[in-house]
């Protein structure tokens, strides 16, 4: 690939990045959140046409003008949020578009047998007929990965393939793509792990800001020169976290238990206490009962049982609002799912959640200079660039993350339901939120942090938890827990049981 | 992510740009039809302005045609700030104008202020809680308020017609009930043109609830449905609640419609009166872009069109449904963010309530 | 009284249902096929009107309503692609889009019946489509009752419910609608052209329902009458999310709509009717307690009335 331009309104995502992948070698594209690396990779599989460059392919220069194109040239894409439908079955998943047929219908039969054939073949088990939605996430990549193989992919794209995985079934997934490598297959390995970079790859085009920032051999470079390049000037994402000694109980769970829609148990009696001054990081892979209990702590689903008392008393209203009644402050997991009303001004979305209260309402009555004032010193405090007038929506991603948690820790909360506060910003932002929980710390807020970044639990927590299948799996200081013990916990296992396998851990 | 630049003034003239275009639009096609059919479109659009605009007579059958249009249109532009999509604004107006004609005739002798009021209060309830019922559907069981509402509209025709026919008719071969009293119909606003206080009703209605949602912290709650349910349960709006109170405000709004025809135009309830006003609602909401103060000119655009369209039938002999079809294609024609991007090739943002599955 | 409550077990109220049921089954069973594709067809009702009108149209003027017939599947599509070209091309709001097709098909039937026929309420008498009687049914008593003689598109809409679960459900084609149906972005980077799928789909069903138009106008009746259709198109919806998005259970459900249909129309028949317009609300009233009792149970296609590419793709970061 050759100085491809490609910009989504006023955003350039690529500025003339060059990519040369050599046959055989897993190659990783590195680079922080929003440097362009997965715009470059959907348009390389045709997914997103480039306003400017070139696209040659084993020497020829191609035109993508969709997946269909790529397929056709043997390219393959295992997409970050995975591209399968939930309620199909595997086989389903990895037919369509390539039936096999007899007499004019799905001959489930053979795709079956294709699936098995080639799932042995890189010892990628699955279950032809299980549902996606019953599969682990892990199992899903596979899937995933199949998926491309069984359209004769010879090039694979990895869109941060480990983001959602157990560091065990990361071990594992290095496993898959070193046996893939082995099968002549070139594999293009898209990260922001500098770790993973080191362990997996033999070559590394580093991008920032849309633009190429080098290409190195792994062997010869180290995770300093690669985090230099990748955010261009000498960071250390170090914080510090003064001891501090916890005070009165802010939050606590008492076996609380919630079911989803069809009646399945999500969490099975969680009881956890956080106290003044202290974080509780709660770690698991995703899907794990981590919405559930943001939506359980948050008031936002009824429990199936237990008890959520916060400062505490029990809240006297169900809902949010009787939660906020009591001090509580929600960062939400997905800022613009719920965070933020995206077409409302920012004055609108700085009060959300306090519209109805003093001094920003009197009487159901909205008061602009109140309102104003407070969210003009929001945006100072935050460092948020933004008109008051302006919708939310036309905010960088950072800057709606800052004002999301600058309006909760606004009001002195007594307890702050933290849920993947870096998620998707940049590391300025990261920075800047992880200082402000510290300071809210400090002043003796309880925080429950839930977070899918082990690097952010282990940097903030004084307090580790893991929830597995809805349950607290183990809980202790947060210095007793390694990376590696962390992972097989997550993964439902106990560490000594798995002795030495989490030594290799990246 | 789109101009986060482009200062309010510039979305609002763009918006009022879309709104004629699609009228524009949907008048050419209807000339094209027109011609089609072998009529001389110039003609006809000439009598269609003649009999909208025309002269002073015009200009008030326009007016008057708005009127109802006023309340129609305000009703479905509130459900849609709210998110919600009332199409039973004409089932709604029918059961608010029967009520508020039994409450006239009921109070013979009261004065007229108190019979008049208490006759659209009535109405005003009727229509909210013809509104209320696929509000609260929607809110519990999550019933679509669009099939719900169409549904309801039937029910509510033929509910008025049984018990006008069965209880409440006036001698006579049609199934109308009998006129009201002298005390319980609207003055005029303007002596001899059927230009009743309805108006000044209206516009009063349109500054309340532009007020209400801009200024109240429950027109908050409202625009924070209609943008982002999920957030608006994240701030804490008790959101079934609202859901089947939006329906029931929109319904009352809608019936005031019914009501004020009854009291100031028709002074009786008459089976099967409307001639779609609740249905035009829906196009005069959407060219109007929803926001209150639009409602003005979008009506008195579409009570032109309704006004011309009998003018263009009684002296062209063209057949009035030409109006219902261009108010189809305006309707289509608004709701195509995709219309926009055609003319200015960059992509657009609406900026409405009816995008809130694409907010994810 | 009790007269009443016999007639909803008079056999021939049953084979008024069957008959009735089929225009509402026809639009249902287009509702599942386009909703199974992720787009929300609220245009149902006026691609019965557009069928039945063209059907009629043709029939009038040719006098052999077979043409007529084709001539409904043309307007049917027709007007799906109007409902594709405003909600896949434009980007509108899949259910504004349907109403504004809706009043637009309301206007045009109505006007074009003025302009052609100088009437508002109703067309002159055309040829109706033929009765069959199936050759072996006919010969066993209840069921030549139920069954025996009807026009075609009734058999042809108990024949085209299982066909299209076959085609849903076990061909190539079904599986590649329905994955576009639940997650458009997996079905497109599979190669699955979304947006061509879409189209074809609306067209046929687009066609199907038309076809439920032709039967109201030509298999019921032999002429086209303003606004014919009634809310059937609304209804039909409600029989799809009744039938749970499966063209079997749409079938079903329609029947259970267009039986209330049939016990109010023999009712009014009797010596010492009910009253009319209160008849005449079962079928609107039970539609409104059929959906809502049917929604929670039920789980829409998850793309269902989005667009794709999605409205807020546009930063990537």
């Amino acid at each position: 690939m050759r100085g491809v331009h490609k910009r989504f309104g006023p955003v350039v995502a690529n500025d003339g990045v060059d990519l040369a992948v050599a046959p055989g070698e897993i190659h990783c594209l590195l680079g922080e959140n929003g440097a362009g690396k997965s715009t470059l990779m959907k348009i390389l599989y045709g997914l997103y046409q480039p306003d400017g460059g070139e696209i040659r392919v084993r020497g020829r220069q191609v035109r993508m003008r969709g997946p269909r194109d790529a397929m056709a040239l043997g390219i393959g894409m295992v997409h970050q949020h995975f591209m399968l439908v939930d309620r199909m079955t595997v086989a389903e998943n990895l037919i369509a578009g390539i039936e096999p047929v007899r007499h004019g219908l799905i001959d489930l039969a053979r795709a079956r047998e294709q699936v098995r054939a080639i799932a042995d073949r890189y010892g990628l088990r699955v279950d032809p007929d299980a549902r996606v939605h019953d599969l682990s996430v892990g199992e899903q990549q596979r899937v995933e990965i199949l998926k491309a193989l069984m359209r004769n992919a010879d090039v694979l794209i990895l869109d941060e393939p480990t983001a959602v995985l157990t560091p065990q079934e990361v071990d594992e997934l290095f496993h898959v793509m070193q046996q893939l490598k082995a099968d002549g297959k070139t594999l293009i390995f898209i990260t922001h792990k500098l770790r993973e970079t080191m362990a997996f790859s033999d070559r590394v085009t580093v991008l920032r800001a849309g633009r190429n920032a080098g290409t190195v051999q792994t062997a010869a470079t180290n995770p300093q020169e690669l985090a230099e390049m990748m955010v261009g000037r000498h960071v250390s994402l170090r914080v510090s976290r003064p001891p501090q000694t916890p005070g009165d109980v802010l939050l606590e769970l008492e076996g609380v238990s919630v079911t989803d829609g069809r009646g399945h148990a999500r969490l099975r009696g969680v009881s956890l206490t956080v106290r003044s001054g202290e974080i509780l990081g709660i770690a698991g892979v995703e899907g794990n009962g981590q919405l559930e209990l943001e939506e359980a702590v948050a008031g936002l689903r009824p429990l199936a049982g237990g008890k959520v008392r916060i400062g505490g008393q029990e809240p006297l209203r169900a809902g949010p609002q009787g939660r906020r009644d009591l001090g509580l402050a929600h960062i939400p997991s997905d800022r613009l799912r719920r965070g933020l009303a995206a077409p409302l001004r920012l004055t609108r979305n700085g009060i959300l959640g306090r519209h109805w209260r003093a001094p920003f309402a009197l009487r159901g009555v909205l008061r602009e200079p109140p309102i104003r004032s407070h969210v003009s010193q929001l945006l100072e405090r935050f460092q948020i660039r933004g008109r008051l007038e302006a919708p939310a929506g036309t905010l960088s991603g950072g800057n709606q993350q800052k004002l999301v948690v600058a309006r909760e820790l606004a009001h002195g909360p007594k307890v702050i339901l933290a849920c993947q506060p870096t998620r998707g910003v940049d590391v300025g932002a990261i920075e800047q939120i992880h200082a402000q929980l510290l300071k809210m710390r400090s002043a003796g807020a309880a925080i429950l942090l839930i977070s899918a970044d082990l690097d952010e639990l282990m940097a903030l927590s004084d307090r580790l938890a893991v929830l597995y299948e809805g349950r607290i799996l183990v809980e202790g200081p947060a210095e007793r827990f390694t990376k590696p013990e962390l992972g097989l916990w997550m993964a439902g296992q106990r560490p000594a049981a798995a002795g030495a396998e989490g030594a290799r851990n990246v | 992510m789109s101009d986060g630049k482009a200062p309010a003034a510039w979305a609002w003239l763009r918006e009022l740009l879309v709104s004629l275009g699609a009228v524009a639009l949907a008048l050419l096609v209807g000339a094209g039809l027109l011609a089609l059919a072998g009529y001389n479109v110039a003609d006809a659009y000439v009598s269609l302005y003649q009999g909208s605009f025309g002269n002073i007579y015009s200009l008030a059958d326009t007016l008057l045609n708005a009127i109802p249009l006023l309340f129609t249109g305000l009703a479905v532009a509130f459900a849609f700030r709210g998110g919600l999509f009332n199409i039973g604004t004409e089932g709604q107006l029918y059961v608010a104008a029967l009520a508020t004609a039994l409450v006239a005739l009921a109070l013979p002798g009261w004065p007229s202020v108190l019979v008049i009021t208490a006759a659209l209060l009535a109405g005003a309830a009727a229509g909210a809680a013809w509104g209320f019922v696929p509000g609260f559907l929607k809110a519990r069981t999550g019933a679509h308020e669009v099939i719900t509402t169409i549904m309801l509209n039937y029910v509510a025709i033929l509910l008025t017609t049984h018990l006008v026919k069965t209880q409440f008719k006036a001698p006579g071969p049609v199934d109308q009930t009998a006129l009201i009293p002298a005390a319980a119909r609207l003055p005029e606003l303007i002596a001899t043109t059927r230009l009743t206080w309805a108006i000044v009703i209206a516009i009063a209605l349109i500054a309340l609830v532009d007020w209400v949602l801009r200024r109240s912290a429950w027109g908050m709650d409202v625009e924070l449905l209609g943008q982002n349910p999920e957030a608006a349960a994240y701030a804490g709006v008790p959101v079934q609640a609202r859901v089947a109170m939006i329906m029931a405000v929109s319904g009352a709004i809608a019936g005031l419609a019914g009501s004020t025809l009854v009291l100031g135009v028709l002074h009786r309830f008459i089976t099967n009166f409307s001639p779609g006003y609740g249905f035009t609602g829906i196009a005069v909401a959407l060219v109007a872009r929803t926001r209150p103060w639009g409602i003005v000119p979008a009506a008195v655009l579409f009570g032109a069109l309704q006004a011309g369209g009998l003018s263009m039938q009684l002296f062209a002999r063209i057949p009035s449904d030409l109006m219902t079809v261009v108010q189809g294609l305006v309707i289509l024609f608004v709701a195509a963010p995709g219309l926009v991007t055609l003319f200015r090739r960059r992509a657009g943002k609406t900026g409405m309530a009816l995008e809130r599955e694409g907010t994810r | 009284m009790s007269d009443a409550w016999d007639v909803i077990f008079q056999i021939n109220t049953l084979t008024a249902a069957l008959r009735l049921a089929t225009p509402i089954a026809l639009a249902a069973m287009a509702g599942t096929l386009s909703e199974r594709a992720g787009i929300v067809n609220i245009g149902l009702e006026g691609k019965l009107l557009a069928g039945a009108w063209a059907a009629v149209y043709v029939t009038y003027v040719t006098g052999n309503p077979w043409l007529g017939v084709l001539a409904a599947v043309a307007a049917g599509m027709l007007v799906g692609l109007l409902l594709g070209l405003f909600a896949i091309r434009l980007r509108a709001d899949h259910v504004v889009a349907g109403v504004g097709i809706n009043i637009l098909l309301l206007g045009l039937t109505t006007w074009l019946m003025q302009v052609i026929w100088g009437s508002r309420g109703t067309s002159p008498t055309v040829t109706p489509l033929p009765r069959w009687s199936i050759p072996i049914v006919r010969d066993i008593p209840v069921l030549e009752e139920l069954v025996g003689s009807h026009a075609p598109l009734v058999y042809f809409t108990l024949l085209a419910a299982p066909l299209l679960w076959v085609v849903l459900f076990r061909t190539p084609a079904g599986l590649r609608l329905r994955m576009i149906g639940e997650h458009p972005e997996a079905a497109d980077t599979v190669g699955i052209p979304v947006h061509r799928t879409q189209y074809l789909t609306l067209l046929a069903a687009g066609a199907l329902a038309a076809l439920g138009g032709a039967q109201l106008a030509l298999g019921d009746l032999a002429w086209f009458s303003q606004n014919m259709s009634a809310g059937r198109g609304y209804m039909a919806l409600a029989a799809n999310v009744f039938g749970q998005w499966n063209p079997i259970g749409s079938l079903l459900a329609a029947l259970l709509f267009a039986l209330t249909d049939a016990v109010q129309m023999r009712i009014q028949t009797l010596p010492n009717p009910w009253p009319t317009e209160l008849v005449q609300m079962l079928p609107y009233l039970l539609t409104v307690l059929v959906l809502s009792g049917a929604v929670k149970r039920s789980r829409p296609p998850a793309a269902l009335g989005r667009h794709y590419p999605p409205d807020h793709s546009a930063g990537a970061p």
